[in-house]
């Protein structure tokens, strides 16, 4: 039995722990207001507020609800826009309505709780972090321009937001019903009142993180499937440092990597990259090993781990080995890993003062948008200026997330001259076979590859009448 | 005189959208949120998975017999004319034995639940022997395939023109499709009703064009089919015409089982089986003389129309019509072919072809500037439509804007100094480019099919003062809701929240015209005006009497209050009514508009088919990052003749949306089928339209005061389709900037300009 509380209502359901919460709240519960727009995560239309307990508090994060598995609500508080709805409008309410910033009124409700997930957000009150909020939330009709102007317009209200106490206080301003006043207490009640989910899973089942992916992929299948559930699996989260490597539990989310105080020192330029990487609702479900298993040739945190020629720890029934990330993909979604084999942990080295790391993405749509191409870059140079090690990766061009081996190990000991970086342009090229499809002509993904290694080697200051040559300027 | 739009204007020209406090609170109610009866089926369509072929053998046999499967429907279980076309009937509901594009429906399967539905998709098979496909306008029109006749506008004598033209350039110009991507997808809900009838609940732009079909496909007259719309997830075009398919299924199960039916399409079926914008591919050739006057023109456009004529006939028609956008061009010869494909039979889009053609007489201009070596604006500038100038169609200008709106937005936005300081950026920055693009709008008001410029309202004064309003007109986004409350309002002088519309409804309102062609509210609210007026002028009779006032006496409605010569009276707004009715004075109107003036010969090409023209000007600035092929729009400045705006911030929402997705057309918004027919950007995983990140870094919109229009409602200019048309200066921005980059790039003048045409333009030799 899965039970949570929805709103301002305990509930149970038998129903199948792989069906959405979407169609629960839709269709179970009659809660309208939740809306329908694409079931794969990409317009926002459905984004529900999900509450659970992180480090003993009680922390609201917004998700799409067409991919969130109904095994992964339990313990936790599933919060639509009806468990948000007052007698008056709410500042956030009214906000949009007096800018309107709303129009058809299809995509609101999911803007609607992407902003109130962003003033429950007790550390956020400035207008980007707002904006930053909506970036899973697609309108059609307004041009987002009205909306930027009520989110402006909100953050003015919340200068006084105070870092303790959050949700008494949104009570207090009528940002929240009365009810949010012990719904903490009602949650841990719940969660010591439950039997925890997790159990030994059986090899037969099928392993299921958050969700973004296979509910996208197979949602039929998902839906009958007996499932783990290994979202909220305290053994495979977690984010520790020893020895400089960083060790990921592979149900770590992209927000939790990205709000990782260890990541964020060694890497500086962090939130430019995770920006360019889905949206807020998806990388709050999103996590590390799904986007490693699911095997695609673009996924950005494989081409991101690839950068760092990180580690991975497999799992079978205890058993556990090691292996290179690099050695883990082995065609287009074949993977070096056993049936009943699952990831345990990624590990690899975190950059340091002596190396320099960068994060490329180039898409049709900047952001919440899938990559033509991507590629990562960790490198070091010796004090002639030329390259001590390097790893580079690239997505895109091959049917694998692909490890730029032959490149890196030919420009290892090399000074990044011209000629140096024209011999490795050319090598790379031979490295990979991108094929033409949706996102891009092969030769486009070939030229654009060329160009994300020079955006590199810029970050890197290598010298500028070297990449002239190179571009043939 | 300018206003901005942060100014505070007075009165109920600001007031905010009556419907978004329902939006807000998510208690809009769209068309899957309605409450389902008991037994409801669900329909799941069975589409071709080939774009061109006979059927040999369709097998079906092994879904009947699946868990929940209730009935298939194929084309022989439709009781009446299997025939959903509405300007040429060319289209079957459910395809019989050709199929002519891949999504085409061929089967219905109704069952118990939706899951049910689409598992039993899995025990149908079909055979189909393929037939040659194509994919491409201009292919098609060298093979004769083609949906409808060609047109030709014609003025003056271009041949002889372009011989006395100093100089003379000629090219192509393409410009792709676009997906309506409305939030909420295409989908209806219907049940039976008593005698033989059906009510069907449709998110439809064309509640009439959903009766008229299921009254055809169930063999039933139109008197028999009751359609409701309360209002829609977003139209844009795509809900014209093409609503009316899954209305008729959804009729279709409900009418033969005599049971409620629903269908709703799932995103991904929604984008394979619906038609889109139109892409283009055109020809150009342009003659100027030495002072740079646009002498001459010619244009051919094949249109593709994909494998059914749809609205393309019309479509083709507005690309005609505004194939000289914003210039007079004296001698100028346009022609266009409606090419069948196989593709999704492709439909109206916001601008309905005259983006197409605007698009092509911009890449005309800009080839010329280049060639000639000047910036394409003095050209534009030099050859702007002025009073008196004549139309290609023969209608003569009038209360002409575009001057104005040009020379407004250069002066308050400085086009001298953008210009400077992009050429400042352009110097300092060696891996970052600056481009700057104006793009004057010239659009037409009224449906170019003259017969369809008409309306009609009823209006209900109840016993306590309150009014419900019902019109044609259907609620998409809009805010045509909010104008119609507003209209009212005003007439009776009473609060607008004593006004309430209704859904749109045949029953109520018949026989309407689709919200559509900008038209909505001046139609609609004309209609509703004369509605009022009866009311009004049946009250009027009664105060005079009951006050014994003559005749001469100015009788008033404002604030609640019934006023003579201007002098507030006793009487209130509810004690008239209260005592009218009384009286036995009927309170309730039907009223009804045509759009006075406007004709068109379709023989000589020649009338006067417009209301009138709304104008404007927008400057386009964007940055490229030359190193990864990205761009910014960094700024969009507008100045727009909105006439006298009755809703300014309605009005600027239009605007804004309108422009970013024109500007989504321009740049990301990229369609893609193989040569199979097959749609590649078939998600919102790979068809990607601007989100928050992508729009204008500024977008100013400045409103152009003007006199209005007469025909438009209350002056106020019609607003919903002109300002998409400013996203064509993105396309130009963009270009100019990658042309700062690399001056030799040569490349086609080709819509979208993704971030793949960028890249490959800047290192393109």
């Amino acid at each position: 039995m899965i039970s949570f509380l929805l709103n301002d209502t305990q509930v149970t359901t038998s129903l199948a722990s792989g069906s959405t919460v979407l169609d629960f709240v839709r269709y179970h519960k009659s809660l309208k207001g939740t809306k329908i727009g694409c079931r794969e995560g990409d317009c926002g239309a459905c984004t529900i507020l999900v509450g659970s307990m992180e480090s003993g508090k009680l922390k609201y994060r917004s998700m799409t609800s067409c991919l969130m598995p109904l095994g992964n609500a339990h313990a936790k508080h599933i919060l639509t826009v009806e468990g948000i709805n007052m007698k008056q409008l709410s500042p956030v309410q009214k906000i949009l309505e007096e800018h309107n910033g709303t129009q058809c009124g299809f995509c609101t409700i999911g803007f609607i709780m992407s902003l109130t997930g962003f003033v429950m957000d007790e550390h956020a009150s400035k207008t980007e972090e707002a904006i930053a909020a909506m970036d899973g939330n697609i309108c059609r009709c307004t041009g987002y321009k009205s909306i930027e102007r009520a989110a402006e317009a909100l953050t003015q209200d919340l200068q006084e937001k105070p870092l303790n106490n959050t949700l008494n206080w949104l009570v207090e301003q009528k940002y929240l019903p009365a009810y949010f006043q012990n719904i903490e207490e009602r949650l841990q009640a719940l969660i010591a009142d439950q039997q925890t989910i997790a159990k030994e899973h059986s090899s037969t089942e099928l392993r299921l993180g958050g969700g973004t992916d296979l509910l996208v992929q197979r949602p039929e299948l998902i839906r009958k499937a007996e499932l783990a559930h290994l979202f909220d699996s305290q053994s495979l989260k977690g984010i520790s440092v020893s020895d400089n490597i960083c060790s990921l539990g592979a149900s770590t989310t992209v927000t939790e990597f990205a709000e990782s105080p260890v990541v964020q020192a060694a890497f500086p330029h962090l939130h430019a990259y995770i920006k360019l990487v889905s949206s807020t609702p998806i990388r709050n479900m999103a996590t590390m090993a799904g986007n490693l298993v699911n095997a695609s040739p673009i996924g950005d945190m494989s081409i991101f781990f690839l950068g760092l020629d990180s580690s991975i720890i497999l799992n079978k029934e205890g058993r556990q080995r090691q292996i290179k990330l690099r050695d883990f993909f082995l065609d287009y979604k074949k993977l070096n890993k056993e049936s009943g084999e699952h990831i345990e942990s990624i590990l690899f080295e975190l950059p340091t003062t002596g190396t320099q790391f960068n994060f490329e993405k180039v898409s049709k749509r900047t952001h919440l948008d899938i990559a033509s191409v991507n590629s990562a870059c960790h490198i070091s140079f010796a004090e002639d200026g030329s390259i001590d090690k390097i790893h580079l990766a690239a997505g895109g061009v091959a049917p694998v997330p692909k490890y730029l081996a032959k490149t890196g190990a030919y420009l290892t000991g090399k000074i990044p001259t011209d000629e140096h970086l024209h011999a490795a342009l050319e090598i790379m090229q031979a490295e990979v076979a991108p094929i033409s499809d949706a996102r891009g002509t092969a030769a486009y993904k070939r030229l654009l590859l060329r160009q994300l290694f020079i955006a590199h080697m810029l970050k890197f200051s290598v010298p500028i009448d070297s990449i002239r040559n190179v571009l043939a300027l | 005189m300018i206003i901005h739009p942060n100014q505070k204007p007075k009165s109920s020209k600001n007031s905010k959208n009556v419907d978004a406090k329902a939006h807000v609170t998510g208690t809009s109610l769209y068309v899957d949120d309605l409450p389902v009866m008991a037994g409801a089926l669900h329909i799941k369509v069975f589409d071709s998975p080939h774009a061109h072929g006979i059927i040999r053998s369709l097998d079906y046999s092994e879904a009947e017999r699946m868990e929940g499967v209730v009935r298939i429907f194929s084309a022989k279980d439709i009781p009446g004319e299997n025939q959903i076309g509405g300007i040429v009937a060319d289209e079957p509901l459910l395809a019989d034995k050709e199929v002519h594009f891949r999504g085409q429906p061929i089967l219905l399967i109704a069952a118990e639940s939706e899951e049910q539905a689409e598992e039993a998709l899995s025990g149908i098979s079909i055979e189909i022997d393929p037939l040659p496909i194509i994919t491409d306008p201009r292919e098609a029109y060298a093979k004769g395939s083609v949906l409808h006749t060609s047109r030709v506008f014609k003025l003056g004598d271009p041949d002889k023109a372009f011989e006395n033209c100093a100089y003379v350039f000629s090219g192509k110009a393409q410009s792709g499709g676009q997906e309506h991507l409305y939030l909420e997808t295409q989908g209806a809900y219907a049940y039976p009703a008593e005698h033989n009838s059906v009510k069907i609940h449709s998110s439809t732009q064309g509640p009439t064009a959903v009766q008229k079909t299921t009254a055809r496909i169930l063999g039933v007259s139109m008197n028999q089919v009751e359609v409701d719309v309360a209002r829609l997830g977003g139209g844009f075009g795509g809900k014209e015409d093409q609503a009316s398919p899954w209305g008729a299924m959804a009729a279709l199960v409900a009418w033969t089982l005599k049971k409620p039916a629903k269908c709703i399409l799932h995103r991904m079926e929604d984008m394979r089986m619906t038609g889109k914008r139109n892409p283009y591919d055109s020809d150009y050739k342009i003659g100027l003389d030495k002072d740079y006057n646009i002498v001459a023109y010619e244009a051919t456009y094949y249109q593709n129309g994909g494998a059914a004529a749809d609205l393309s006939p019309a479509i083709l028609e507005r690309t005609l019509f505004h194939a000289n956008n914003s210039y007079f061009i004296p001698n100028i010869r346009a022609t266009a072919h409606p090419c069948k494909t196989n593709l999704p039979p492709n439909t109206a889009f916001r601008g309905f072809g005259g983006p197409q053609g605007m698009f092509v007489i911009e890449s005309a201009i800009d080839h010329a500037a280049r060639e000639i070596g000047i910036d394409p604006h003095i050209i534009q500038r030099k050859n702007l439509l002025q009073n008196g100038s004549e139309f290609p169609y023969g209608q003569i200008v009038e209360d002409c804007e575009a001057a104005n709106c040009w020379d407004e937005v250069v002066h308050k936005y400085k086009l001298d100094t953008i210009q400077e300081e992009i050429a400042v950026f352009n110097a300092k920055n060696e891996f970052e480019k600056k481009g700057l693009a104006l793009m004057p709008v010239c659009f037409g008001i009224s449906f170019t099919n003259t017969m369809m410029n008409n309306a009609r309202s009823l209006v209900h004064v109840y016993g306590d003062g309150s009014v419900g309003v019902s019109t044609g007109a259907v609620e998409m986004g809009q805010g045509v809701n909010t104008k119609m409350i507003q209209i009212a309002a005003d007439q009776f002088g009473i609060s607008q929240e004593q006004v309430k519309i209704e859904t749109t409804n045949t029953t109520r309102v018949a026989n309407t015209s689709p919200s559509a062609a900008s038209s909505t509210a001046d139609l609609n609210g004309k209609a509703l005006l004369d509605a009022c007026s009866q009311i009004k002028d049946r009250l009027e009779v009664f105060v005079r009497k009951h006050l014994s006032l003559s005749e001469k006496a100015d009788i008033s409605f404002q604030e609640g209050e019934i006023k003579v010569n201007k002098e507030q009276t006793e009487l209130e707004w509810e004690e008239l009514v209260s005592l009218a009715l009384a009286s036995r004075i009927n309170l309730s109107a039907k009223g009804h508009y045509a759009t006075p003036r406007i004709h068109y010969d379709k023989a000589t090409e020649k009338g006067h088919p417009f209301a009138y023209h709304v104008y404007g000007t927008a400057i386009t600035v964007s940055t490229v990052d030359c190193i990864r092929g990205t761009y910014t729009i960094d700024a969009v400045h507008v100045v727009h003749d909105f006439g006298t705006s009755m809703n300014r911030l309605i009005d600027l929402g239009q605007c804004e949306g309108g422009i970013v997705q024109g500007i989504g057309w321009m740049t990301m918004e990229e369609i893609i089928y193989n040569k199979e027919g097959r749609l590649l950007s078939n998600a919102l995983s790979t068809y990607k339209i601007p989100d928050i990140y992508a729009v204008p870094k500024e977008l100013h919109v400045d409103f152009l005061n003007t006199d209005g229009s007469e025909l438009a409602i209350y002056k106020s200019k019609a607003v919903g389709e002109p300002p998409l048309m400013y996203g064509i200066g993105a396309y130009f921005a963009i270009s100019n900037a990658i042309r700062a980059f690399n001056p030799k790039s040569q490349f086609e003048y080709s819509a979208p300009m993704t971030p793949e045409k960028v890249l490959l333009a800047l290192y393109g030799k």
